[in-house]
């Protein structure tokens, strides 16, 4: 009997563990899921003011401007519908090229730009990433197709 | 016509999967030895006939025949020649052909070793392997045919991608290859035992070797895949938790948990049908880490499809494979049964404690890679998880693991005592936190999770060395080397990979706690300090490679008055494709790493002004691969162990006897 009892400790014990786990896994990513937006979205202010977000599109050609004597960038990514502008610092991707898809994670910043801490260009030069193209397709489509991410959110 | 041979040698190698996979298993069943002996000379020819469509194909690579669509849109005449043979794997269809070699070779080689195996048994095995074949083959004859001719044929060939273009790729792929496919064999005997009804220590002496050769190459393939990121990337990053990685990383874990599983079944009986589920899993994983890297669903450089019938296809193949091994399992485990008992302080507590960990940062990661693809699948929009979950969730998992890690060679089989236990660990404590509180300030800084990573790092080494000296203290023989030859290789084997974590950790530790990341503009003539060294921009100077351009900067990098090292990074455009890759320029050092490499010019004067220049200084980083090689090194000491031998010398001195006996 005694022995069957501490069995049951142990298998509690181990039970407890695993649970604490799991409801360490899941509020890690609850907080660390990073939504994706297009500029349609975001210029119909519907982004998250709190949190991180990406946004993605093409770099609008032309738009690339320099700060002098920094890395900071502004350059402006478009969804073909709508424009947004973004600010970043750093050194850009070597396949970042005006005219070509991009995608941004950053948070919107006082000034109304979008302020990228890391610009992803993770693709080869034919391959737009999947982001950046669907952005483009949904404001080509129109907005009633647009999938809701507060709905994605909210389940 | 080579091409035409290669194509012609994989339908051929098709109906030998199908001999292969289907005769021995009905001979299995009907205990029929004529049609078990099939399985021995149909892997042989399969493997045969898939190295000689892999070697049309190298062929054809190697020789740009540009009449092969896969060679015109992958390779280029310009290339140089490791790059062309490379390039036979570069592509989708290429790098299914490698994965097809590699599972012909394994069974090849189970065909050699495993005369010692019941026929039955042996048959089976081999029968598995043959179905996981078909599957391959009739993939690429199906779908994604390597061989498919253009007409007219290009002059010249679109170019491997410039980021494949690196020696990461002659190595990195085939050895990750390696691993992955490695695990089928111990799939295959999982299977074979689910079948069979008959799962015992000696099943678990045989899959046992193969798990670790598999997970050896399998460590290599991935640190390799961690270091070209590393310098290629520009990024200077390690390791980035993306879905590719998350990939390879996961049939790891899994096989790192079957490894530890194994040992129990073995010595213990214990675990069976938990070591049998592991192994279907392992080789599960590995399966949808080569669906996930090439079908394209991934936003990534190893992306190279995107057809849909072919993810179809993977889809359906990953269904019956893991749907089938699973319904298998639920129908057969019971006939397996669980094992011996064992106490709650227990070297197969301490295992099973391992295997829980693993198997929850396993969820974990699976969690954090496949649920942006389902959000996205089920069209709720486009989500990312980013290197911070990860992180979160990872660490912590790992934390109580690495602890166990210091118990568990120590801990006797079925019960312990945790006196005991401390009196044997005691030593190893004290050195842990000594190296926790201490070491960091030999860093100039403390830091709480750097002195965590350093305990860690040190009790594993502290326990481990420390495991040793008992063994040697307490062994009756005489003599330091009589000693040492008195433990296994096996056991050795099991250190050697404890070490390479204990080193993993430690560089992790450091180059998370102490790396310098700076982006900044250098003039020419400019210098900039990062780190006490001082990293001054000597400017840039054309130099022409054997297929691109590169520009070629000059950094050196002075501490004081004293010239450290001068580095030259370099950015390269392709003159096939028009790509542009950076080339980091990197000192490596036992201490750590000066890393250098360019961003872009950033005045109107162009090349010849002011650019953008990432410098790193990653402490320690070169511990985490040498940790992965020490990792590796263990698992290939450990299948030296005499007693996976036995067999073999019984077979030799078999065969001598034999040969003695004509000669007389």
């Amino acid at each position: 009997m005694k022995a069957r009892y501490r069995r049951f400790a142990w298998i509690g014990l181990g039970l407890a563990a695993v649970g604490i786990a799991v409801a360490l896994v899941l509020s890690a990513f609850r907080s660390n899921l990073v939504f994706f937006f297009t500029p349609s979205q975001v210029v119909a202010h519907e982004v998250p003011q709190s949190r991180p977000f990406r946004v993605g599109g093409l770099v609008e050609a032309g738009s690339l401007t320099r700060e002098p004597n920094s890395l900071t960038v502004r350059f402006r990514v478009t969804d073909t519908a709508k424009t947004i502008p973004v600010t970043y610092t750093g050194l850009l991707p070597d396949l970042f090229k005006e005219g070509k898809g991009v995608v941004a994670q950053g948070r919107m910043g006082p000034d109304g730009a979008f302020h990228a801490t890391e610009v992803l260009a993770k693709h080869d030069e034919n391959y737009m990433p999947p982001e950046a193209r669907s952005a483009i397709e949904q404001a080509q489509k129109g907005p009633e197709t647009m999938p809701s991410l507060h709905e994605a959110r909210a389940r | 016509m080579i091409p035409e041979i290669g194509h012609f040698a994989l339908i051929v190698a098709l109906l030998v999967a199908i001999v292969q996979g289907v005769l021995p298993m009905i001979g299995a069943a009907r205990r029929d030895s004529a049609l078990m002996a099939v399985a021995v000379p149909a892997a042989r020819a399969q493997f045969v006939l898939v190295a000689l469509a892999f070697g049309c194909l190298a062929w054809s690579f190697v020789n740009s025949d540009f009449s092969v669509a896969n060679v015109a849109q992958n390779s280029n005449s310009q290339l140089p020649l490791h790059y062309r043979f490379a390039a036979t794997w570069g592509s989708h269809e290429g790098s299914l052909l490698l994965w097809a070699l590699m599972l012909g070779g394994w069974g090849f080689a189970v065909s050699l070793f495993s005369r010692n195996l019941p026929n039955v048994l042996r048959a089976r095995v081999l029968a598995v392997m043959g179905l996981v074949a078909i599957g391959f083959l009739l993939f690429m004859l199906t779908a994604s045919d390597p061989f498919v001719r253009l007409s007219p044929p290009p002059v010249e060939g679109r170019d491997l991608n410039a980021l494949l273009q690196d020696p990461g790729m002659v190595a990195h792929p085939p050895m990750l290859y390696m691993g992955y496919v490695g695990f089928s064999v111990a799939f295959a005997f999982a299977i074979a035992a689910l079948i069979g009804g008959r799962l015992d220590a000696s099943w678990a002496r045989w899959s046992r070797p193969w798990t670790t050769v598999a997970w050896s190459f399998l460590t290599i393939g991935i640190a390799l895949g961690s270091i070209w990121a590393y310098y290629t990337l520009g990024w200077g990053g390690w390791w980035f938790w993306d879905p590719v990685e998350n990939a390879s990383f996961m049939p790891w874990l899994a096989g790192t948990a079957l490894i530890h599983s194994l040992a129990v079944t073995e010595k213990r009986g214990a675990f069976r049908s938990w070591t049998v589920l592991l192994a279907i899993l392992a080789f599960s994983l590995s399966l949808i880490g080569t669906f996930l890297v090439r079908s394209g669903v991934l936003t990534s450089v190893h992306a190279f499809a995107t057809d849909p019938a072919r993810g179809v296809f993977i889809l359906a193949f990953l269904a019956v494979v893991i749907g089938g091994s699973l319904t298998l399992y639920a129908i057969r485990a019971g006939a397996v049964g669980a094992g011996g008992d064992f106490s709650p302080v227990s070297r197969e507590s301490m295992l099973l404690g391992n295997n829980i960990l693993l198997v929850i940062a396993l969820a974990s990661v699976l969690l954090g890679t496949l649920y942006p693809l389902f959000i996205d699948a089920l069209k709720l929009g486009k989500i990312s998880v980013g290197p911070p979950y990860f992180d979160a969730v990872f660490y912590p998992v790992m934390a109580p693991m690495i602890f166990l890690m210091g118990v568990g060679p120590i801990a006797s089989w079925r019960k312990s005592r945790i006196p005991d236990l401390w009196t044997r660990l005691q030593w190893a404590v004290y050195v842990a936190l000594a190296a926790g509180a201490l070491l960091p300030f030999a860093m100039g800084q403390w830091k709480p999770l750097v002195a965590l990573g350093l305990l860690l790092a040190a009790w594993v080494a502290a326990a481990t060395v420390s495991a040793v000296l008992q063994r040697l203290k307490s062994a009756p023989q005489r003599g330091i080397v009589a000693k040492l030859r008195a433990n296994s290789p096996a056991w050795y084997g099991m250190l050697l990979a404890h070490l390479g974590v204990a080193a993993f950790i430690v560089g992790v530790t450091l180059v998370k706690g102490y790396e310098i990341e700076r982006d900044v503009r250098l003039d020419v003539g400019q210098g900039v300090e990062v780190g006490g060294d001082t990293y001054t921009f000597q400017g840039i100077v054309p130099e022409p490679g054997p297929n691109y351009d590169a520009l070629v900067g000059t950094v050196e990098v002075t501490r004081g008055t004293r010239h450290v090292v001068t580095l030259k990074p370099q950015k390269r455009t392709y003159r096939a494709s028009g790509e542009v890759m950076t080339e980091a320029s990197i000192r490596s050092g036992i201490l750590g790493d000066h890393y250098v490499s360019l961003g872009e010019p950033v005045t109107a004067k162009g090349v010849d002004g002011a650019w953008a220049v990432r410098i790193y200084v990653k402490p320690f980083v070169d511990w985490i691969w040498f940790g992965c090689l020490l990792m590796a090194l263990g698992g290939f000491t450990a299948i030296a162990d005499r007693r996976y031998r036995l067999a073999l010398k019984h077979r030799f001195a078999g065969a001598l006897g034999a040969a003695a006996r004509g000669a007389a």
